[in-house]
């Protein structure tokens, strides 16, 4: 599994408990170190002894811990730059979601070893979407509905999300689209200096 | 022209930057993004050449100028500030022309002045997706840059542990003090050398420091060489050498070692078409001439010994015994390095 995902559920466990909570979760884990390492490559069971140590720890399960971290990501100002690169994706909620195919190439641009599991997104009607997320990590699912419910907050849009189960190493989100423009959103400053 | 007003609504769409000119050169209408230049400004009606400068292929004051340029680059400067930088093409338009403008390279600088939105950008532009791609690169540079800072503060920490000299592969003092420890504990005997080189900083001071780093390779290359597996060669300082011989206490067979090992140093080194002659001296100390010995006292009988060597007029080699302490310093004869 790539660094930076490893390196994400780390920060989420930093920045949302604390170091201490991360530490004890290193040594259940029985990871030999403290701290992932965005750039290089690890074996992927690591990232399921992290998961499941998480889990452990927070008394969560792992759907629930996945969604968090999810969220997590587009909302933790220590990763504002990651909810940046998503919202260039489109200039509102509908244009996001029709982004999110190309979410794995996106990804790829930045970091060409990144390899992220292929999307679709399907519009059924104005209101109903579905994202289907294939040959992907177990609750992968859990963490894009995260992102979403958290993206959709950022755009200031209401929506309604639902984890249609997984089969056949896909996982279905369906997005029920109540307002595209319900509330303000948060600012997007195209060309704003950030780092 | 009624056809006017849907060709305005056609090229807002496509092409948000453009401009377009009446028959002299003044401006008919201008599209929604390149009115958020001057937004203060009624672009309308002005002269294309009075807001923008034609910098290059060639400057141009007049439309009978401008209209030469058809289809080829253009580069333009707003003119007052902010003087942005203007990429564009024209083609003739009725007896009048179209200028489709973009900001090229520096878009960046662009859409920070003017504040522009993804909204303010042709759906085709790829704008949007290169603004991305320069935020991406920089988090994914600062992450391996930070990446690069850990690594290197690792190598230094793992130099630090490390037992080997790096120029020279030889041990280092961490780790002759390392072997002496666990050879006294062992209550073993060995014989100890402290060589020092002689003329070595003339060498440093001439010839540069890659003639001294070859010098101190070849030294380490011959001390190994004159010694076994099971002896210690170590660089304790930055011409300073320790050999430990484990059981070997002959005063023979170390005279004959100390012998060879200076011999062979003075044997001239090239180095890139110069050539570089060194000595040394040595100071030998065996673990039996104490009762109790310990690292302190061996090694600094061992210097004891180098020094009477070195007084003794260098490239030479001594053995340690507890006059050489009473040796006046007055009797230090004088530097030989000017006589060679």
């Amino acid at each position: 599994m790539h660094g930076l995902i490893n390196r994400a559920i780390q920060c989420f466990v930093r920045d949302t408990y604390s170091n201490e909570v991360w530490l004890d979760v290193t040594r259940r884990a029985g990871l030999e170190f403290s701290s992932f390492e965005p750039m290089l490559s690890y074996e992927a069971e690591l990232t399921d002894q992290v998961l499941a140590a998480i889990a452990d720890v927070l008394n969560k399960t792992r759907e629930e811990l996945l969604e968090d971290v999810g969220t997590y990501l587009v909302s933790h100002p220590n990763v504002e730059a990651l909810r940046r690169l998503l919202r260039f994706g489109g200039v509102d909620f509908v244009d996001f979601l029709h982004s999110m195919d190309e979410l794995p190439d996106r990804a790829k641009l930045a970091v060409d070893d990144l390899d992220l599991p292929a999307m679709e997104m399907r519009e059924h009607s104005q209101e109903r979407f579905s994202l289907t997320c294939f040959n992907s990590p177990d609750g992968y699912g859990h963490a894009m509905m995260g992102i979403l419910r958290a993206m959709a907050d950022d755009y200031g849009a209401l929506v309604f999300l639902e984890h249609r189960g997984s089969g056949d190493g896909r996982e279905i989100v369906e997005i029920t689209l109540v307002e595209n423009a319900f509330a303000e959103g948060r600012h997007f400053d195209l060309g704003a200096r950030t780092g | 022209m009624g056809l006017e007003l849907p060709l305005n609504d056609f090229l807002d769409v496509l092409c948000p930057m453009h401009v377009r000119l009446d028959p002299t050169g003044h401006i008919i209408h201008a599209g929604p993004t390149l009115r958020k230049l001057r937004a203060d400004e009624q672009l309308v009606g002005r002269r294309f050449l009075e807001v923008v400068e034609l910098l290059r292929p060639r400057r141009a004051s007049t439309m009978a100028e401008l209209l030469m340029l058809k289809g080829i680059k253009l580069h333009f400067q707003m003119r007052g500030a902010p003087r942005t930088a203007l990429k564009g093409v024209m083609v003739p338009h009725g007896r009048g022309a179209i200028i489709n403008l973009s900001f090229g390279i520096g878009v960046i600088e662009a859409v920070r002045d003017y504040a522009l939105t993804s909204a303010d950008f042709a759906a085709t532009d790829l704008t949007v997706e290169m603004l991305y791609l320069v935020e991406a690169k920089s988090a994914a540079m600062e992450a391996s840059r930070k990446l690069n800072l850990r690594l290197q503060g690792a190598k230094i920490a793992a130099e630090e542990q490390a037992f080997t000299d790096t120029l020279t592969g030889l041990k280092n003092r961490r780790a002759m003090d390392h072997v002496l420890a666990r050879l006294l504990e062992a209550g073993q005997e060995f014989a100890l050398m402290h060589l020092d080189l002689d003329f070595f900083k003339a060498v440093n001071d001439t010839l540069g420091h890659a003639a001294g780093d070859h010098v101190l390779q070849r030294v380490a290359r011959v001390m190994v060489e004159e010694t076994r597996d099971e002896d210690t060669v170590a660089r304790v300082g930055g011409d300073e050498f320790v050999l430990i011989f484990n059981r070997q206490t002959d005063h023979s067979k170390l005279d004959e070692i100390a012998r060879r090992i200076i011999d062979r140093l003075e044997k001239p080194i090239p180095f890139e078409g110069q050539v570089c002659r060194i000595s040394a001296s040595i100071g030998v100390v065996l673990s039996l001439d104490h009762e109790h010995p310990t690292a302190e006292s061996l090694v600094g009988d061992a210097d004891v010994a180098l020094y009477a060597s070195k007084r003794a007029g260098r490239a030479c080699h001594t053995f340690y015994t507890p006059d050489l302490r009473d040796a006046p310093l007055a009797t230090q004869p004088p530097e030989r390095i000017a006589a060679r």
